[in-house]
């Protein structure tokens, strides 16, 4: 510790602030320092003189800073009591040594310090007396500090009291400085040890001094510990008090010091940077205040976790999360898309693509046809098909194409990014994993859900507490019983082929519909009714509704262990939903094909027509085209983008409205009959038959993750899919909350999915692959249709990319793009990444297999401890029992000590264990002689003496344990 | 309460952001809390730290506490004294461990706090029939419950003393799955 020197700098300081002439109270008693020690000063007057000028500023600025109040008192007290303690030591060790030469003159700056009247008179006293003048002087310091006049100058006086003698050996014995001061320091270790007298003796002892580069170096040291302090403070196990007191003295600490740690021309660099950092600190936590401000439903969730426990919560959790990306999303989209188009782009009617086609005006304003997402809204900002393909649109010229392009990919990239970020985030948070060694101590310790705040929740949770206990008595009990194992296998198979079966069927089911459609929609919608225009995505939402129920009676065949079962079940409904979505992608690609062809023709139709139109108007002048048809006239193409979009669009709704319906029906409806109906009906509604129902926690996920996926896959072709997305969410929370509230009981049993979160990431994560395969795969290989969108005219839609580069940037620019995006190029980097993956992916590998062994090692350590222990404390009690009947037998009680031996037997196992603790036995390769030793003393201080104390409340619980006992 | 009325000053505000994984709101939110159960004991006015204290019958009857079976036990293990009478600063510092934001270490030198009955720095076979008692209602036959004891200890008892020490319990409590998850308290 760097103790010793600093506190030589701070005398320094003071010296230099007498130097400067300001003519404060601590400059007089200066000059009586001074006074005494010329020639030490001299020197270090001359070294320092560059540093003073900050240092002087800064003590007349903490001077003038310092506030005190109780808290100050106390403190200052305490510091005293500290001070008084190690200047007595340092005493003690250096005075024996140098009294006669230093005693005297410690004496003299110390009065000079506290009485200025009666410096000189005392200076052939001993070190006794210098005691007991301490004492007096402190009494008067206390009075000074209540006082509360001024609090720098009783504090200046503490640090000259406490540390002249160091100080002055500093100065007068040059020679031996670092000696003395390392003894010093060594022989306080407790002080250092116990964090809290540390810090409070640091502020006061960091008292400056002739600064060598060393003690800078050793000062910054502790200017940076006490910043890891502060910033670590907050996961200390100490009472809030101690927190407070350590934060107050640490911060004082670091204001007081960190001025003077940087030297010569660094000097104001660091003392900016030092500024900066404040105020970088002060705008994070701001920004974090503000961060917390705007979290939402806060309330909502925590009033549903207290009524269903964590489980429960932990969907509205999730679907906060997404709502806070869709909202992400949403902005890209809203912001660098739809805006930009919708007010710098052509208005609407001045193109083709920007218009309701004649055929089409009359229905267009219908509301079926706008629920459709057809007429108005299918020519809007809406959909892909309306953008114009003009490169650059407004007074910004702003590059609408690209920012489509961008703003796609943008998307995605940022959605993988946010995923997984959150995954690798989860994962660090997880515990062990599924060690099974410790099931009834994690089922005793971690079952409660202390999030639980209601008493119908509470006595559920008591209750399903208490069967698993139960359950795993009685499994722990007959380990295995195996009745009909054939019986369960056979039904497990036809359980998995029933499963499969009904995934086929509805896989079948969807395509057969959606192809359906298409014919419906060559022959024109118009004759058809409702059903027919929107059965596939009723078809859809129906399946995802029914089917898990299916798969739930089936599985009661398996006789699965309810969490396993539970995993069973999401892994089927997964596999229905993303076979419904595939089948239904697939049936879409082919409708883009058929479109495709339809373009075609149409493309060479339009030249006709354009021919005949040309010819129709003017056959005379062949060299300006007029072109006079109206924007509404123009024959145009199918434009499968917009259809693609389209058609997500409605499957979002069609979803939405039946995620909504099913809510109502199967759980308000329900409720209101099972409650209203109950009074009137032949057997107990509420707790026989239909009862109300639970929230299905791992239904909703999935739902909404494959919602996600369903807005990921269609958001390039409708820029409004997140914003419907929004809306959905935004009303599915509100909606949601409130049925939970209202028409739910709580799970009588939770069986959680997974222990964290991230069983549902990592399927988000499949999700998200899965469906920008298919976006991918549209964008990449098929041609943009030639008459809409932003992409239209040309080859491919990443062909934007290569425009920009062509003509936005200048021309060594492509040139070195060119270069870089040459096989050649790429190929290696690519080999690099493999790589460096392959590389990663074996150290944390190895990493594991270490970790893998140390435990093990931990382990086998544990267990031969656990043998050594039982060795010793049958070694112990043998001897024990031996004296014991020595000594009986000489006091002629036999019978009593024998019996008791037999009792205590158990008990000093115990004990013995007690004294060793697994880290010590990695040192100690003898424990069991010691281990014997304490075990033939311990059965007098059986109980808490002895024990290890918790990090925080260091004597408390001792005295907790008195008062309980009695 | 709101920002018109000085509740804290801001030196404190930061003071506590710096102790505790609160932000500002949540500290005022608490101190709303913190007011609520004691109107008449607790000032509105914070800025010169008096010295109050709530016992433990008001606090334990939070609703975040009301059916926690351990509700004493972590009430005691917060307050200053051991006798449940929580100063706001003992309030702050239990929410504060018990918030989403605490490191599992923290949490479980806490837990273990509160899981050791008689104080003696030993979950012993005493503790976990209390704790067993609680978490069940007593709905287990004494026979039950003294197997479940042994085989806790058994599982997680390292040093073989037959009771759990802390690190036996942080060990333990270190790879439960759902720690995290259960031990948490949203204000």
């Amino acid at each position: 510790m760097p103790r010793h020197k600093l506190i030589a700098s701070e005398s320094d300081v003071s010296v230099e602030v007498e130097d400067e002439g300001k003519d404060n109270e601590f400059s007089i008693y200066y000059v009586e320092v001074e006074e005494n020690f010329e020639g030490g000063k001299e020197k270090q007057a001359t070294r320092d003189g560059k540093r003073r000028r900050v240092r002087n500023s800064e003590v007349g600025r903490r001077a003038s800073e310092k506030r005190t109040n109780e808290a100050g008192n106390k403190r200052a007290e305490k510091k005293h009591d500290k001070r008084h303690k190690t200047a007595r030591k340092e005493g003690e060790k250096h005075g024996r040594k140098q009294r006669r030469k230093n005693a005297d003159a410690d004496e003299a700056e110390e009065e000079s310090g506290k009485e200025k009247k009666n410096i000189k008179n005392e200076r052939t006293k001993t070190l006794k007396l210098e005691d007991e003048k301490e004492k007096d002087v402190k009494k008067k310091r206390k009075k000074h500090v209540k006082n509360e006049e001024d609090n720098a100058k009783p504090e200046k006086t503490k640090h000259k009291d406490c540390h002249d003698m160091p100080l002055k050996e500093k100065k007068k014995k040059r020679k031996k400085p670092e000696t003395i001061s390392e003894s010093e320091s060594k022989s306080e270790p407790e002080s250092q040890s116990d964090s809290d007298s540390e810090s409070k003796d640091n502020p006061a002892v960091g008292v400056l001094g002739s600064l060598t580069p060393e003690e800078l170096e050793k000062l910054k040291e502790a200017v940076d510990e006490r910043k890891k302090l502060i910033a670590t403070l907050r996961g200390k196990p100490w009472p809030m008090r101690k927190k407070l007191v350590v934060l107050r003295e640490s911060q004082e600490f670091v204001e007081k010091y960190e001025g003077a740690l940087g030297k010569g021309k660094g000097r104001k660099l660091y003392a900016y940077k030092v500024m900066m950092m404040k105020k970088w600190m002060k705008f994070q936590r701001d920004f974090e205040n503000f961060k917390t401000a705007c979290i939402p439903w806060e309330m909502k969730i925590k009033e549903i976790e207290s009524h269903f426990g964590s489980s429960v919560a932990s969907y509205f959790i999730f679907l906060r999360w997404m709502y806070g990306i869709n909202m992400i999303l949403f902005g890209l989209t809203f912001g660098l898309v739809m805006v930009p188009e919708a007010l710098m782009g052509k208005p609407y009617g001045s193109l083709p693509r920007k218009t309701v086609p004649r055929g089409e005006e009359a229905s267009a304003m219908n509301f079926a046809v706008l629920w459709d997402f057809g007429g108005y809204a299918k020519y809007s900002v809406l959909f892909y098909g309306y953008y114009n393909s003009q490169r650059a649109i407004g007074w910004l010229k702003f590059r609408m194409p690209l920012s489509y392009f961008l703003v796609g990919v943008g998307t995605v990239a940022y959605s993988y990014m946010v995923v997984i970020r959150t995954m690798a985030r989860n994962a660090n948070e997880e515990g062990g994993g599924d060690d099974t060694s410790f099931n009834f101590s994690w089922k005793t310790f971690t079952s409660w859900d202390y999030l639980i705040g209601n008493p119908e929740t509470a006595d559920n949770k008591f209750a399903s507490i208490t069967t698993s206990f139960k359950e795993t008595i009685v499994e722990e009990q007959e380990s295995r019983k195996d009745d009909n194992i054939h019986l369960t296998r056979f039904l497990r198979v036809l359980a998995n082929f029933l499963v499969l079966c009904c995934l086929a069927g509805s896989g079948y089911l969807i395509y057969f519909v959606v192809r359906r459609s298409q014919k419906f929609a060559l022959e024109g919608l118009e004759k058809y009714g409702w059903w027919e225009r929107n059965e596939v995505n009723m078809v859809m939402s129906l399946l995802g509704m029914f089917c898990p129920m299916l798969f739930d009676v089936i599985s009661t065949l398996e006789n699965y262990h309810p969490r396993i079962a539970l995993q069973w079940q999401l892994g089927r409904i997964f596999a229905l939903f993303l076979g419904n979505l595939y089948t239904f992608i697939i049936a879409l690609m082919d409708a883009i094909q058929l479109k495709r062809a339809e373009e075609e023709i149409v493309k060479k139709n339009m030249t006709i027509w354009q021919a005949n139109l040309y010819n129709g108007t003017m056959p005379d002048n062949s060299t300006a085209p007029p072109f006079t048809a109206h924007p509404a006239d123009v024959p145009r193409g199918p434009c499968w983008e917009t259809m693609v979009g389209q058609e997500f669009v409605r499957l979002i709704i069609s979803d939405t409205m039946t995620t909504y319906i099913t809510l109502l029906i199967g759980d308000f409806f329900r409720a209101v009959l099972v409650r209203f109906l109950n009074n009137c009906w032949c057997w107990d509604l509420e707790f026989g038959f239909p009862s109300y129902s639970e929230f299905d926690v791992s239904g909703n996920v999935l739902g909404l993750i494959f919602n996600q996926g369903m807005i990921w896959m269609g958001a390039f072709y409708a820029p409004c899919l997140p914003a419907l997305n929004l809306l959905r969410l935004h009303v599915s929370m509100y909606l949601q909350c409130w049925a939970v509230m209202c028409c739910n009981v709580p799970q009588e049993r939770v069986f959680k999915a997974s222990g964290s979160n991230n069983f549902y990431m990592a399927m988000l994560l499949v999700i998200l692959f899965l469906s920008t395969l298919p976006a991918i795969y549209t964008i990449v290989t098929i041609p943009p249709s030639f008459d809409c969108g932003p992409f239209s005219g040309k080859n491919r839609m990443f062909d934007v990319i290569q425009e920009t580069l062509e003509t936005d940037f200048p021309a060594w620019f492509g040139k070195v793009f060119s270069y870089a995006s040459n096989p050649g190029l790429v190929l290696p980097f690519l080999l690099l990444l493999v790589l460096a993956i392959y590389y990663l992916q074996s150290t944390s590998k190895t990493y594991k297999r270490v970790n893998m062994e140390l435990k093990k090692k931990l382990q086998t350590q544990n267990e031969e401890n656990k043998k050594k222990n039982k060795l010793a404390a049958l070694k112990a009690a043998n001897e024990l029992e031996q004296q014991r009947s020595n000594s009986a037998s000489d006091l002629g009680v036999n019978e009593e000590s024998s019996s008791l031996d037999e009792a205590g037997h158990h008990r000093q196992a115990g004990h013995n264990g007690r004294f060793i603790h697994p880290s010590q036995h990695t040192q100690n390769s003898g424990p069991p002689v010691t281990s014997t030793h304490t075990t033939t003393r311990t059965p007098a201080s059986r109980g808490h003496t002895s024990s290890g104390h918790l990090p925080g409340h260091p004597h408390q619980p001792q005295k907790n344990s008195h008062s309980k006992r009695r | 309460m709101g920002n018109k009325q000085t509740i804290f000053t801001d030196e404190q505000l930061d003071a506590y952001q710096d102790c505790t994984f609160f932000t500002r709101k949540e500290i005022l939110r608490l101190h709303g809390r913190y007011h609520e159960l004691a109107p008449h004991l607790v000032p509105m006015d914070y800025t010169n730290d008096p010295d109050v204290k709530i016992p433990l019958a008001l606090i334990v009857n939070m609703p975040e506490l009301k059916e926690n079976p351990f509700r004493n036990r972590i009430v005691e293990s917060f307050s200053e004294d051991g006798l449940g009478n929580l100063s706001f600063n003992d309030f702050v510092d239990m929410f504060s461990v018990l918030s989403e934001m605490a490191p599992r270490e923290l949490k479980a030198i806490y837990a273990f706090k509160i899981y050791d009955f008689n104080v003696d720095n030993y979950i012993c076979k005493e503790d976990l029939e209390q704790t067993l008692n609680r978490l069940t209602k007593e709905e287990l036959t004494p026979e039950e419950v003294v197997l479940v004891c042994e085989k806790a200890i058994e599982e997680a008892d390292l040093d073989g003393d037959s009771k759990l020490s802390f690190a036996d319990f942080e060990n333990m409590i270190s790879r439960a799955p759902d720690f995290l998850s259960t031990f948490h308290i949203r204000i």
